[in-house]
């Protein structure tokens, strides 16, 4: 029973939509948290707007609240649960903001909650600049001299005194936003104004840079008795400067001798005493590399990125010993997991080298800034364990699915000796592969590119061993002597092929004749110290004995969908878990692969086995060889998963589920096409072209406007909308380029309704369990359009046929499992656009507001059960009498540069759910927790293309209706007029007086709704109009239909009482409907 | 050169012979899971005739530097790694791994699989084992595995001479046994600003007494306390005469002067991250620990010992004090070196029992 008697209920916060600086890691941590307290015999009450995560499911947490982190929102929660404590330390910065908003709103007070694990005191010692100095002062830690400023005079002081560069941290904020270096007066402004902007309490602080220095991390925890631990110390191989979330990062330290670790550790436990924080928090320090001189920068006062990582680099479940602690427990009272002998009370040992490498959204943003920075960017990460720094970093590269093998990079081989040299010094997500290919070449020294970058030479002589090895492989001969040298050092059969020549199948022929083979070993915590019976295993080529216990049982490998990354996130975590817990009910053996550390997926008690392994033909058939399962299935783990079905299956392994042949009539287009018109259903008019030529004429026979992309595509990736020729020409210049070997698509782009379904067939039977209508019309990617379900428009013969055409496409496809179509309805007619054979991003959102299990039921159906015998039958499930909407959600405030406007490509990077017995209520849920502040009041800017100038009218006028002032650019502001609105004219960008960017940063407009005009070039000034939205946390609408359901809400919400919440329990179950 | 480790019961590793064929050698094989510290634990004499291997695989990354010796010399039989680090990068660096073990004579085998082996100890206990070249004869290797265990280590690790420490007029004085001390030791005491003389570990209590010191304390060293009945009955003879304080060998030897019983563990504690639990306080510190012997806590009963700190992983005894003498001991490391400071203020306590008495 716990040690705080008082507590039988307690209430979570998760960490809401997946942004950039907060991913899934708080899905592991969150999850893990709820299944310990209702270990505990705890009543658990949890609260989180996304709907993607295992953590929202109704069997993690007695009551599920999937509604707006907000401080309205969780009162009311509060208010109707009445829980006896609070734990906010697993929701990442936006739990602990809120707990910290719950409690100065008198909230927690007043209904008797007590704050659990770290106080806001605590909390605040940590996350406020000046208390955090004056803390660390008083106990003679050394912190850079810095000043916090509150406007842009102190700024300019400070740096007068003390000189550039200069690092500028907006206090409580997430992943860094609003931060930078600044080497200039001039940056120094603009950093400053934008952190101020994006601080929660409007402090900036301004200190001296220690850019170079080494940056070190330690996760660290303590209990209520004051014991305290380190349970993992990290390496960032990029040196201060670069945020450590988008850092590459090795753990345990490498280059610290135990004087320099011991000196940083202790500094770790003297400084959590201090902040008397409980639980489990995170530590960085600047070492100077050339003294015992260090820094503190920063300390999370809770779980993070850093501590998943952690728990995954060590074994040792950070998140589900914080919570033990914050109910009460002491370390020295909580069993270890791993060896289930010893306590949760000692340090964990490795014996291996872990490499956490981040992965970057730039493939998406092609006009991102990808140099890097103190904001982070990455929207995700791999991690990769492996005897030796240079294993673990090629399958960490390997991992990323990036289209690289090795480090290297096929477009470096055009630059030239000169340009490779000069960019050295560029710190961007490039730079690892700029060096190998430096020293590949001859043209640097490690010490050079060492004294270049920073980056200690330990790591850049490691590279070296590997750049030496390709150069050998390029220039001799393959044999076993050298396959094997080049085994140990981790390269792939791929690599090897491409630098030999030789074919990839004869490489793996020959490693099995020479026994060049992996051996598996087990992350234990304590580096085989004591028996563990973690089922967690990584691959060596540097190994004699392999640990690996293979059963007789019938077993299967579920492939895990790899790292978060814009059009594959958390829910391809979420049906790959549901996979395995669909297996192991079965009684198989359920085994999987995945390679990243944010993951519920790779925590070690979730499947009979993980391997913690790049996602690549070549690991995963070294793992089948080693276990033989019964076969694989690959329809949860996203695109990632589907992209090997092809090559296991050429290998002879059974692929459960839609047959590989399936798959590819799905994804081919001309395939796809031949089985369209046999079953006489439509789809726009399109062609496939491989040049130039084709492609304009095609488009002049099909009539612009064309929906362009290349063949194969993930997320929508470089999809594009264009109007006419020349747009088409550049278009065609920049994305042949994607994919060389498949042709481009050119399809009639149809301005209608979009529609999405998720369907489950055993092949006999096709189950539709939901129909998603989209509010932006198509062209807008389905995962940035707001979708909801049951659909509101749609007439019956619509829905009729749209179940009539999925039922025979399933069939057709022979699905077995899950498959996801995109209708698009055009006046009345469905047209079909895209067939996924596989588990979409709705299918969480889906089995959550439908309440069927769809992965377990197309897991089942996988593996040869009926529908039938599983109690479902043909057709559309009788639709739910509320209404679910999923709304996405951005990062651009980490992506300058980066276009807010929708389209065709992806961008969004989470989502959340709003879940109503009203349409506008969910909607405005939906939005709320989007993150989406809709003013009640005030000033709406528009300015829109000029094909949206008729439609405009009408909204500009409820809008007005509604109480709002309407300015408005000239052309559009005429249009008003022309209906009798009074709309002010604002001056375009450029003309002082009523400059827009001028108006937005003097908050005199509280919305924004802009159209883009056609074409590419022209938009130049509403890119800034939107830019400056972001910039300044005004919402901006850049689809008319968005825009519409905004005034809907508004509407509704002013007629109407809002707050009303109810668990996901509550709805499911059919009670309480009248709230 | 191709070599391998091979135990006692047969069992081979395999792996590359550093130093050439003549790097051969005998002794106990022990484990160490500390991730940093590799130079401290050569050093340290405690270690002395043993095999150690390192489980984290990457050694050597840092290269060595003499300000973290141990003690005047390695006294280890060998070293048995996974990776050894021929580039090392580190500001303080002065030697390289391989440099260090060329010049203090330490054989090594390296790129083995030893968390094979620490498994292998893990399971069967500690053993013997021998380190040869692919070349080496059965014959030769049959000799070196019948070789027994030695037992005058101590004697081959504490100084020959005594010395003494100097410090500013009326600093406390404290004499140490040296049963094969490490520095880290003394520069604890000395930070105190303690007057310090080590002894011969075979130095008698007379003697001792005669340097009327206010405190003595009983080194750490190498072996089975077993070995020294010697030194044990010196100590007997130091038992209410001063206050005392022991480390490690010094802990063990105090117990059995006081009439307790020691034991063999399976495979040891050796690491940077051993759980000790304060029985007075309930508090936990993590250790660094190096020692094949415990103290059996069934020879305690009926004597005049209080255990104070036990090891939260397997319970056995890493602490006891005499109930109403100032003497304790701990079976620890608070020194570190390699491994965690968390303990260090045990050597304040041991001022504050010399300040008292």
């Amino acid at each position: 029973m716990p040690k705080k008697k008082n507590l039988n209920k307690i209430i979570v916060i998760g960490s809401g939509p997946i942004i950039i600086g907060q991913a899934a890691e708080f899905d592991y941590a969150g999850s893990q948290a709820c299944r310990s307290l209702k270990e505990e015999g705890l009543e658990v009450v949890l609260v989180n707007s996304n709907p993607a995560t295992i953590m929202t499911d109704a069997n993690i947490a007695d009551r599920v609240y999937i509604e707006p982190l907000t401080v309205d929102f969780l009162t009311a929660i509060i208010e109707k649960e009445r829980p006896d404590g609070l734990l906010a330390t697993l929701g990442g910065q936006a739990g602990l903001n809120l707990a910290v908003q719950l409690a100065e709103s008198g909230a927690l007070e007043k209904y008797n909650v007590e704050l659990l694990g770290t106080s806001i005191e605590a909390i605040k010692k940590a996350e406020d600049r000046e208390m955090f100095k004056e803390t660390m002062e008083r106990i003679g830690e050394p912190i850079p001299e810095s000043v916090i400023v509150e406007d842009i005079h102190g700024a300019i002081d400070f740096a007068n005194q003390i000189g550039y560069p200069l690092i500028v941290r907006p206090a409580y904020t997430l992943g860094g936003t609003g931060g930078g270096i600044a080497n200039n007066e001039e940056e120094l402004i603009e950093i400053t104004l934008r952190g101020l902007k994006y601080s929660m309490i409007g402090q900036v602080l301004i200190e001296r840079s220690i850019a170079g220095w080494k940056e070190i991390e330690y996760e660290v925890m303590r209990d209520g008795n004051d014991n305290c631990i380190t349970i993992c110390s990290m390496e960032n191989f990029d040196p201060v400067g670069v945020h450590t979330g988008d850092s590459i990062v090795v753990a345990p330290t490498q280059t610290l001798n135990d004087h320099e670790y011991q000196l940083l550790r202790s500094a770790s436990l003297k400084i959590i005493r201090a902040l008397e924080i409980e639980g489990g928090c995170n530590i960085q320090f600047a070492l100077d590399p050339k003294s015992d001189n260090y820094y503190v920068i920063e300390v999370n006062p809770r779980v993070s990125r850093s501590s998943a990582l952690a728990s995954k680099a060590t074994g040792y479940p950070i998140a589900k010993v914080s919570v033990k602690i914050a109910i009460g427990y002491t370390l020295d009272e909580i069993v270890n997991a791993v060896t289930k002998t010893t306590k949760a009370c000692f340090e964990p040992s490795v014996d291996y080298i872990v490499v956490k490498f981040p992965r970057w959204p730039f493939d998406k943003f092609v006009y991102a800034d990808t140099t890097l920075g103190t904001q982070m960017k990455a929207t995700g990460e791999v991690m990769s364990l492996d005897r030796t720094f240079e294993g673990a970093i090629l399958k960490a590269v390997r991992s990323l699915e990036i289209g690289v093998n090795r480090l290297h990079m096929d477009k470096m081989d055009d630059w030239d000796n000169a340009k490779i040299k000069k960019r050295l010094s560029r710190v961007d997500d490039e730079r690892l592969f700029l060096i190998a290919e430096a020293l590949r070449r001859g043209i640097a020294t490690p010490e050079e590119i060492a004294e270049i970058t920073k980056i200690d030479r330990w790591f850049i002589d490691k590279i070296k061993n590997i750049a030496d090895m390709e150069v050998r492989l390029q220039k001799g001969e393959l044999n076993a002597k050298a396959l094997r040298e080049a085994k140990l050092l981790g390269l792939s059969d791929k690599s090897v092929s491409e630098l030999t020549g030789t074919a990839i199948k004869e490489i793996r022929d020959m490693r099995k004749q020479f026994k060049i083979l992996p051996v598996y070993k087990m992350v234990d915590t304590c580096a085989a110290e004591f028996e563990a019976a973690t089922p967690y295993y990584y691959s060596t080529y540097h190994g004699e004995v392999d640990e690996v216990e293979v059963s007789n049982k019938k077993k299967i490998i579920v492939l895990g969908s790899g790292p978060i990354r814009i059009g594959q996130g958390v829910e391809f975590d979420y049906c790959s878990v549901h996979s395995v817990w669909a297996l192991r009910e079965a009684g198989i053996e359920a085994i999987i692969i995945n390679n990243n550390p944010e993951t519920v997926s790779t925590d070690f008690d979730i499947s009979d086995k993980l391997y913690f392994e790049p996602l690549t033909t070549e690991d995963v058939l070294n793992i089948v060889d080693k276990e033989r399962p019964d076969g694989v299935i690959v329809q949860f783990g996203g695109q990632t998963a589907i992209n090997l079905a092809a090559s296991l299956a050429e290998a002879g392994v059974k692929i459960f589920g839609t047959s590989v042949d399936d798959i590819d009539r799905a994804e081919d287009r001309e395939r796809f096409d031949e089985m369209l018109t046999e079953l006489n259903i439509p789809r726009p008019k399109g062609i496939s072209v491989t040049n130039l030529d084709d492609a304009i004429t095609g488009a002049e026979n099909i009539g612009y406007p064309v929906m362009v992309r290349p063949s194969y595509v993930l997320g929508g990736r470089a999809m594009e909308i264009v109007y006419n020729e020349e747009e088409l020409r550049d278009y065609m210049s920049r994305a042949v380029k994607v994919t060389p070997d498949h042709p481009v698509l050119v399809d009639r782009y149809m301005q209608g309704t979009e529609v999405e379904v998720d369907a489950i067939s055993d092949g006999v039977d096709v189950v539709i369990p939901g129909i998603m209508e989209h509010v932006e019309r198509a062209g807008v990617h389905s995962g940035d359009s707001i979708a909801v379900y049951p659909p509101q428009t749609l007439p019956s013969k619509v829905i009729y046929t749209i179940t009539d055409y999925t039922k025979r496409m399933a069939l057709a496809l022979k699905v077995k499992g899950l498959l996801n179509i995109q209708y698009v309805v055009a006046d009345g007619k469905v047209y079909v656009i895209e067939v996924n054979p596989r588990s979409s991003r709705t299918v969480p959102f889906l089995s959550k507001v439908t309440n069927i299990k769809m992965v377990n039921v197309a897991t089942r159906a996988a593996l040869g059960k009926t529908l039938k015998e599983m109690g479902y039958y043909s057709g559309m499930v009788e639709p739910k009498p509320y209404v679910a909407v999923k709304a996405p959600v951005f990062s651009f405030a980490k992506m300058q540069d980066v276009d807010i406007s929708l389209g065709p490509e992806m961008k969004s990077t989470g989502e959340v759910m709003g879940i109503d017995y009203h349409y506008a209520r969910a909607l405005y849920k939906a939005i709320t927790g989007a993150g989406m502040n809709i003013p009640k009041n005030g000033c709406i800017l528009f300015t829109v293309a000029d094909k949206d100038k008729e439609e405009m009218k009408q909204l500009a006028k409820a809008f007005s209706e509604l109480g709002f002032k309407i300015v408005a650019t000239e052309g559009t502001a005429k249009a008003l007029h022309s209906i009798g609105i009074d709309a002010e004219i604002v001056g375009k960008v450029h003309q002082r007086s009523t400059d827009i960017i001028q108006m937005i940063k003097l908050g005199k407009i509280h919305m924004v709704v802009n159209t883009q005009a056609p074409g590419k070039h022209i938009a130049k000034d509403g890119f800034r109009i939107r830019r400056a939205t972001v910039e300044l946390g005004v919402p901006c609408l850049t689809s008319l239909d968005t825009a519409w359901e905004v005034m809907r809400v508004l509407t509704f919400m002013r007629d109407r009482r809002l707050v009303y919440s109810l668990a996901i329990q509550d709805y499911v179950g059919g009670g309480d409907a009248l709230a | 050169m191709k070599g391998k480790l091979i135990l006692e019961d047969g069992t081979t590793f395999r792996g590359q012979l550093f130093g050439g064929s003549n790097a051969t050698t005998e002794g106990e094989v022990v484990f160490n899971t500390g991730m940093t510290g590799y130079q401290e634990i050569l050093t340290d004499p405690s270690y002395c005739r043993q095999i150690v291997t390192l489980t984290y695989p990457l050694i050597g990354n840092y290269g060595t530097a003499k300000q973290f010796n141990q003690s005047r010399k390695s006294f280890v039989g060998g070293l048995v790694v996974g990776e050894i680090c021929e580039k090392p990068s580190s500001s303080s660096m002065e030697k390289t791994l391989p440099e260090f073990l060329t010049a203090e004579k330490i054989p090594c085998l390296y790129d083995v699989d030893t968390r094979a082996l620490t498994r292998k100890i893990r399971s069967a206990g500690t053993m013997k084992g021998v380190i040869v070249s692919e070349y080496t004869s059965q014959s030769t290797i049959n000799e070196m595995m019948a070789l027994p265990i030695r037992k005058n280590v101590v004697e081959q690790v504490t100084t020959p001479v005594s010395y003494t420490l100097d410090a500013r007029e009326g600093a406390p004085y404290i004499v140490t046994m040296d049963f094969g001390i490490k520095k880290n030791i003394l520069n604890a005491l000395r930070k105190l600003g303690c007057k310090v003389t080590v002894v011969p570990a075979k130095t008698p209590a007379e003697a001792i007494l005669a340097l009327k010191p206010d405190g003595i304390f009983l080194s750490n060293g190498p072996g089975d306390p077993k070995d020294v009945p010697d030194i044990i009955r010196e100590v007997k003879k130091l038992i209410g005469k001063r206050p005392m304080f022991g480390i490690c060998l010094g802990h063990q030897i105090l117990a059995l002067a006081m009439g307790a019983n020691t034991y063999k563990l399976k495979f040891g504690h050796r690491g940077s991250n051993q759980p000790v639990k304060n029985l007075e306080t309930g508090k936990v510190a993590i250790t660094a620990q190096n020692h094949g012997y415990a103290i059996d806590a069934k020879s305690l009963q009926g004597l005049p010992v209080k255990i104070t700190h036990v090891s939260l992983n397997d319970g056995t005894i890493e602490g006891f004090r005499h109930t109403s003498l100032p003497i304790s001991s701990v079976q620890y490391h608070p020194e570190a070196a390699p491994g965690p400071n968390d303990s260090v203020r045990l050597f304040d306590e041991f001022l504050a029992a010399m300040r008292n008495s």
